[in-house]
């Protein structure tokens, strides 16, 4: 009960005037933690639920695919200049080609501060064979150290283990089903220029796609190139990078730069990320509107003070008190109210957290997805219910501020 | 009783004070002239709607006259910003008002800290000890802590009085200063605002309908209709 000498008298008077409105101070920091409770548990929620969808998205994807630019059929205009050939462009089809000079570009790419690896890769279509068994596949040629810095692909591995060395190869689970067959088993594969290789299967991966785990046939970046009739050259170039929702800025200048086409994964999956920036909007729509009932609630209570309070308001001016510390006490409880509802709303959240966390499980028992209240989402809550505590009492402070000390008293 | 204007508390030159009520303008005190010297103890009276409530406001610079000139120790605050004239008011002038004038979420010693704690901005020892004795003074030792809803009437108003003389004020206003209490409480109010009065030399303007306490002041200054009617000294300070 005793004043802290350290303390301002707007402090004191603050703390005092909502420790002596208890009923009203409780129950307004009340409302405002249980609107912050719902801003914080909804976005860790989202945060939670779009890292988890965006991760999955790419697990099985790179973040920027780099491609030899599009052949296109070039008309002829018979020699005479200015006489277009019209309307008759027909798209050419798509034969599988190197990257020019990829060597030379992937250095320049590793040396980009964006860019986290870079990894060559050399694949078509294909047909795996064995037995009876005959099943269409994308062969895929890499360097595994460097896939695996994009893809991630050693640690989605569920048998045998990642090593393609000459006649090795890597399968997916699904047809590994699909051909009967599992690691230590050989595989052939056939090419539609003729060649053909037999492979051991050195491991089976899971990537968590069906289509994915069905089609992706894996082997050494040389193996690829000679099945595929591109020897010494690269059909794409994969690139992983620091912040992947710089991909689609980063795909532009590529392009520009190196004449390639440059795929983002934001690109390739726009309706997916149309719908995470969609969520993002109408989450930050439902917050603004939470923010806005919370900061009229503590406005409403304040106004309200103000009211009851008026006489003691102008006591405190006739005693000498300006109109600055008036205002200021009042600013004040608005903040105060702010940051103890943040608190208790964030604490409220955690628990909200705690409790999603026991039901929302796989079948299996684990975890749908993780999430976390971040540290920082916790700081930005409470400065920002605050901020919005001080701004509604901005209102009513100035009133407080600007009562006449002659009507006040005789009030 | 010689004026001499060096030793005036309060001097009022022509102070008018009119409010606009509809369209007209209505004047409520007509060219008051007064002087306070140091240490008088005066009693303002008059019948209600006289302008007394609208003088005493004006003296405690809580509200500005339309005209004339209002000197506070000699300095004339007529043409002051307000933020001089708070700070004026807080160190020149206490307030002893009717009733309910402490501050509930205080205790009895804090409020009488109030006026120290409002210019100085933060609580130190000094102001403490200062409301300890001024508590002291009015009899109140015992009560230092306890929340003014936990105080008699009698005992809250001689907390204002202890809060008033906390800055050392040239001058303190009371308005009905014993308005809300019995005979007997009302007469010991009185007769401590006289000692303090007496002891510390301080000037006193007490504005009562009570005419047995006006009685008991040295000057009477009746106030009728915006005009001061009488002004007469009964006995001559010491």
């Amino acid at each position: 009960m005793a004043m802290s000498p350290w303390l301002p008298f707007e402090w004191i008077a603050a703390t005092r005037f909502l420790r002596e409105g208890r009923t009203q101070s409780l129950l307004i920091i009340v409302g405002v933690g249980v609107g912050v409770s719902v801003i914080v548990f909804m976005s860790a929620l989202l945060s939670g639920l779009q890292s988890n969808l965006v991760k999955r998205t790419l697990s099985s994807q790179s973040h920027i695919v780099l491609l030899p630019p599009e052949e296109i059929a070039r008309p002829l205009d018979g020699g005479e200049s200015g006489k277009s050939a019209g309307p008759l462009i027909q798209k050419q089809a798509q034969r599988l080609r190197s990257i020019d000079q990829w060597q030379n570009i992937r250095g320049r790419l590793e040396k980009m501060p964006e860019i986290a690896a870079v990894s060559p890769v050399a694949s078509g279509p294909a047909f795996a064979v064995r037995g009876d068994a005959n099943k269409s596949v994308s062969l895929i040629g890499i360097e595994p150290e460097n896939y695996n810095r994009v893809i991630g692909l050693e640690e989605r591995i569920v048998a045998g283990r990642l090593r393609l060395n000459a006649g090795e190869a890597v399968i997916g689970i699904e047809l590994a089903r699909d051909l009967g067959a599992t690691v230590g088993d050989k595989l052939r594969l056939n090419t539609n220029n003729g060649a053909n290789d037999t492979l051991t299967i050195t491991g089976l991966f899971d990537l968590g796609n069906k289509g994915v785990n069905a089609r992706n046939v894996y082997v050494g970046l040389r193996s690829a190139q000679s099945l595929l009739d591109l020897v010494g050259g690269v059909s794409s170039i994969d690139l992983s990078l620091r912040d992947i929702y710089a991909a689609e800025g980063l795909a532009l200048k590529i392009a520009a730069e190196t004449g390639l086409q440059a795929d983002s994964w934001i690109k390739t999956n726009a309706q997916f990320f149309t719908a995470l920036t969609s969520q993002r909007i109408s989450s930050n729509v439902i917050r603004f509107f939470i923010g806005l009932s919370v900061a009229f609630g503590i406005a409403s209570v304040l106004v309200v003070s103000v009211v009851q309070r008026s006489k003691e308001i102008g006591i405190l001016r006739a005693m000498g008190a300006s109109r600055g510390q008036i205002l200021r006490t009042f600013l004040l409880q608005g903040g105060i109210v702010g940051l103890l509802g943040s608190l208790l709303g964030s604490a409220l959240a955690w628990s909200f957290l705690a409790i999603w966390r026991m039901l929302a499980l796989n079948p299996d028992g684990t975890p749908m997805f993780m999430i976390d209240v971040e540290p920082e989402l916790i700081v930005i809550a409470a400065g920002g219910a605050t901020l919005v505590g001080i701004l509604a009492a901005l209102m009513p402070a100035r009133r407080a501020a600007n009562l006449d000390p002659v009507v006040a008293i005789r009030g | 009783m010689a004026e001499n204007p060096n030793n005036a508390v309060l001097r009022l030159g022509g102070i008018r004070k009119s409010y606009l009520s509809g369209e007209s303008e209505l004047e409520v005190l007509h060219g008051i002239d007064l002087t306070l010297q140091r240490g008088e103890f005066a009693a303002l009276i008059g019948p209600s709607g006289s302008g007394k409530s609208t003088l005493l406001n004006l003296i405690g610079l809580l509200d500005r006259p339309t005209a004339g000139q209002l000197f506070i120790d000699g300095e004339e605050t007529s043409t002051l910003p307000e933020s001089s004239i708070t700070k004026l008011r807080g160190q020149r002038i206490g307030f002893v008002f009717q009733h309910h004038c402490l501050i509930p979420a205080f205790t009895a010693l804090e409020n009488v800290m109030m006026p120290l704690l409002v210019e100085r901005g933060r609580p130190d020892t000094a102001m403490r000890q200062r409301a300890a004795e001024l508590l002291a003074e009015v009899g109140l030792a015992d009560r230092q802590d306890y929340l003014t809803s936990r105080l008699s009437g009698g005992q809250q108003q001689r907390v204002a009085i202890a809060r008033s003389l906390a800055m050392n004020p040239s001058l303190v206003l009371a308005d009905e200063p014993t308005g809300n209490l019995d005979t007997h409480t009302a007469d010991d109010i009185f007769a401590l605002l006289r000692e303090v009065n007496i002891r510390e030399q301080t000037t006193f303007l007490i504005v009562t309908h009570d005419p047995r306490l006006a009685a008991r002041c040295d000057r009477i200054i009746e106030l009728v209709d915006g005009h001061i009617v009488s002004d007469g000294n009964q006995r001559l300070p010491d």
